[in-house]
């Protein structure tokens, strides 16, 4: 059951970023609702990353405007999108080797007990945490540097989960991830969903897309391309508009024969 | 292990519980039996509360045994991963003793020992402001200077302008700490590398000093009152009580001893692993066993210097702030990867230029120290080998030149062996060339250490 609210909780309005001599992304929109998954899709290099970390304030926007709640706000660092309570999990994971999964989790915003970092409340938070997401890591307290890249990957979703994040953008999270593992993460996003929560969910699996997502967003070269609810969409249109490839053999074929079908 | 891979069910009706008002310290069986997950609200919601405790540990690794084999084993696993910790350094530090000894039978005496522990406070200074410079990844080649620096700024203030003693030791630290955070603001602000900001505070602060001092060359101080009077050789400690040494050790230990069970009391409660009662007996127990010798052997000689009391104390602080304060925490995190702590909002210029302000602050003390040793201050000040002495400290004490690994212990430790080995040669008369070879050859070893259990900690996948 999904339920829009009218304001999106994050829209971007004409959103352009360079990259010395790469356009990266060009005049690109997209909304968010709460209670609302986006699924962004594109093919790669097509800007899929650098719009979330425009979103993440790792990079900041050249042009556009970035609305929070309707308001337009400036994201610059990613200490700013934190803020706004936008919680990443980025395609690169981006967790210190040398600290314990209990200190990435909490890494910027660690548990105080009296001013002091609160270690016992820290972990006992991190082992359920983890074992809602089913995980069997060795223990909490080795450093990252000794964890399987799936391993990695569950630490980097649960530290998106730590605090209270209105939006949580997921950047192809399952892609390191066994049978189970993705099983979970796609509940996840579905109880995400249920909380009311704004999702943006970038995968190249089309499966897991139309199994969570309500929306897909298509970019293509740095530009929009489409967004299309998931329900009336069929596959093929999604992967068409990916390729921007209307002159591809299958495509058309499939399109025709939708079209048929329509008549 | 079939209660790991338990599927969580659709948990929409069982809200998360978890409440800001939860305090960590209720962290009772009450509150974990009825799945509350305090402190913070999480999204994913706490586990089923009618299950069992769901295991997150792997069954096939790194199972911890309860109790003290446990912790034997797991020692051992470290030792064969590459994590070496302070276990050369203790090594190095009996070898070197046992030779010193077989050469010269004052080398063990309380006095000498004495002067081991006074010596090494000031080097130690610097050392500590190096850890933190360290732990980034970085190296700040400008302390020696800066604390030569610190010395005559002192002595100019004191003797030239007739300011109160008290007032100039501020100023001069205030001083450290601005000229640290320079190096800082030219690394993290402008991107010079800190190998060569700091190398070339290494000669500007050097030129400085001489400057400063060009017209008298030597600059004495009265040695009677005030810092340099703290500092000096003959202040001890309660004025040389003999109980002043024990309060001392009597109050580490049991510092030690009631952190120790505090945590083990919380980590049970809470219901987290936690270290066994003999494990924290056995660590206690060497802690009073080392203090109450060490607080012996001095009061053999004559009592414990207040500038090796003070080291200790910033000792204590410092690792405080690394290990339990979120300014540590960053200070970790910058150097285990700076991309991931900008993402974690860290503000990493800041952190930076943080780090070489304390570096800077405690060569500044350092240099207050040197100043206490000599009752003056001189053209050689922070010169010659310090700079070497104190990086070699750090590292041979088991801190990593690579960043993101260290204790300031290490200070400790590292000071412990460089100042043997200079009053040792002393000792046998040796004169400052085969002291530098063997300081050098010991520096050397010590960074290949660091190297080899780098690359062993990396095939153990614990790099
Ligand atoms: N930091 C950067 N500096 C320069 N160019 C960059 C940078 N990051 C991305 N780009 C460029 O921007 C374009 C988009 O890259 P991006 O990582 O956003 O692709 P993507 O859609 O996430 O692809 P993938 O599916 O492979 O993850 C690419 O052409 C890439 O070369
Ligand atoms: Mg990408």
């Amino acid at each position: 059951m999904v339920h829009v609210s009218a304001t999106p909780v994050l829209a971007l309005r004409g959103v352009s970023k360079r990259f010395g001599a790469v356009q990266a992304l060009t005049d690109v929109e997209l909304e968010v609702h709460a209670g609302e998954v986006v699924a962004l899709v594109g093919d790669n290099g097509a800007g899929k990353s650098t719009l979330v970390k425009t979103i993440a304030g790792v990079h900041p926007i050249d042009e556009g405007v970035i609305e929070w709640e309707g308001k337009p706000v400036s994201i610059t660092r990613p200490h700013d999108a934190q803020g706004l309570g936008v919680a990443t999990v980025y395609q690169d994971l981006a967790l210190c080797d040398n600290l314990d999964v209990v200190g990435n989790l909490y890494l910027g915003r660690e548990l105080l007990h009296r001013g002091v970092i609160d270690e016992v409340t820290m972990e006992k938070n991190a082992r359920e945490l983890l074992s809602t997401l089913s995980i069997r890591i060795p223990s909490v307290r080795i450093p990252i540097a000794s964890l399987s890249g799936g391993q990695r990957q569950v630490v980097a979703i649960a530290r998106a989960l730590i605090g209270d994040p209105k939006v949580v953008i997921l950047d192809e999270p399952t892609a390191a991830l066994g049978v189970e593992q993705t099983a979970q993460v796609l509940d996840l996003v579905e109880r995400l969903r249920e909380r009311d929560l704004g999702v943006i969910l970038i995968s190249h699996n089309m499966a897991d897309v139309k199994a969570v997502a309500d929306t897909v967003a298509v970019l293509r070269l740095g530009k929009n391309n489409g967004s299309f609810p998931v329900k009336d969409t069929s596959h093929e249109d999604i992967i068409a508009a990916i390729t921007g490839a209307t002159d591809n053999a299958v495509t058309r074929r499939a399109g025709r024969r939708t079209a048929e079908a329509a008549k | 292990m079939s209660d790991t891979s338990k599927p969580v069910q659709s948990e929409s009706s069982e809200p998360v519980k978890g409440t800001k008002t939860e305090k960590a310290a209720t962290a009772t069986e009450a509150a974990r039996a009825e799945g509350v997950v305090e402190g913070q609200e999480t999204v994913a919601p706490a586990d089923d509360p009618t299950a069992a405790p769901v295991t997150v540990v792997d069954p096939r690794l790194l199972i911890r045994e309860e109790g003290f084999k446990g912790y034997l084993t797991e020692f051992k696993r470290k030792v064969k991963g590459g994590e070496l910790g302070q276990i050369p350094v203790v090594l190095g530090l009996i070898v070197i003793w046992t030779i010193f000894q077989l050469q010269n039978d004052r080398f063990l005496s309380a006095d000498n020992l004495s002067n081991i522990s006074y010596f090494m406070s000031a080097t130690g200074m610097l050392a500590i402001g190096l850890v933190f410079v360290l732990l980034l990844g970085e190296i700040d080649l400008s302390v020696g200077s800066v604390s030569g620096l610190a010395s005559a700024l002192f002595a100019v203030f004191v003797t030239e302008h007739g300011m109160n003693p008290w007032l100039s030791l501020v100023l001069t630290i205030v001083t450290g700490i601005g000229i640290g955070a320079l190096h800082g603001w030219f690394f993290a602000k402008i991107g010079v590398p800190a190998f060569v900001v700091t190398l070339a505070g290494f000669l500007g602060w050097n030129g400085l000093m001489l400057w400063l001092l060009g017209s008298s060359g030597t600059i004495n101080l009265p040695s009677d009152s005030g810092p340099i009077h703290l500092l000096g050789q003959s202040s001890f400690f309660m004025d040389q009580a003999i109980i002043g040494a024990y309060v001392l050790a009597g109050l580490a230990v049991v510092l030690s001893a009631v952190g120790n069970f505090g945590e083990q009391r919380r980590r049970r409660a809470a219901g987290v692993p936690f270290r066994a009662t003999s494990e924290i007996l056995l660590r206690v127990g060497l802690l009073a066993l080392a203090a109450f010798v060490s607080a012996a052997v001095l009061n053999n000689a004559s009592g414990v210097s207040n500038a090796l009391v003070i080291f200790l104390a910033a000792l204590v602080i410092v690792d405080f702030v690394l290990r339990r304060t979120t300014y540590g925490r960053k200070v970790f995190a910058v150097g285990g990867g700076i991309e991931a702590a900008r993402r974690a909002g860290i503000n990493v210029p800041l952190v930076r230029i943080t780090v070489f302000a304390i570096s800077g602050g405690f060569a500044a003390v350092g240099g207050m120290f040197f100043a206490g040793q000599t009752a003056g201050a001189s053209l050689s000040a922070g010169g010659g080998n310090t700079l070497m002495l104190a990086i070699a400290a750090a590292v041979i004490g088991g801190t990593s030149l690579f960043g993101g690994r260290g204790t300031v212990w290490s200070a400790l430790l590292g000071m412990l062996v460089i100042q043997s080995i200079q009053t040792g040669l002393d000792l046998l008369n040796m004169n400052t060339s085969i002291q530098y070879m063997i300081t050098g050859g010991v520096l050397l070893g010590a960074v290949v250490i660091d190297s080899v259990s780098r690359k062993s900690q990396k095939a153990a996948g614990r790099g």
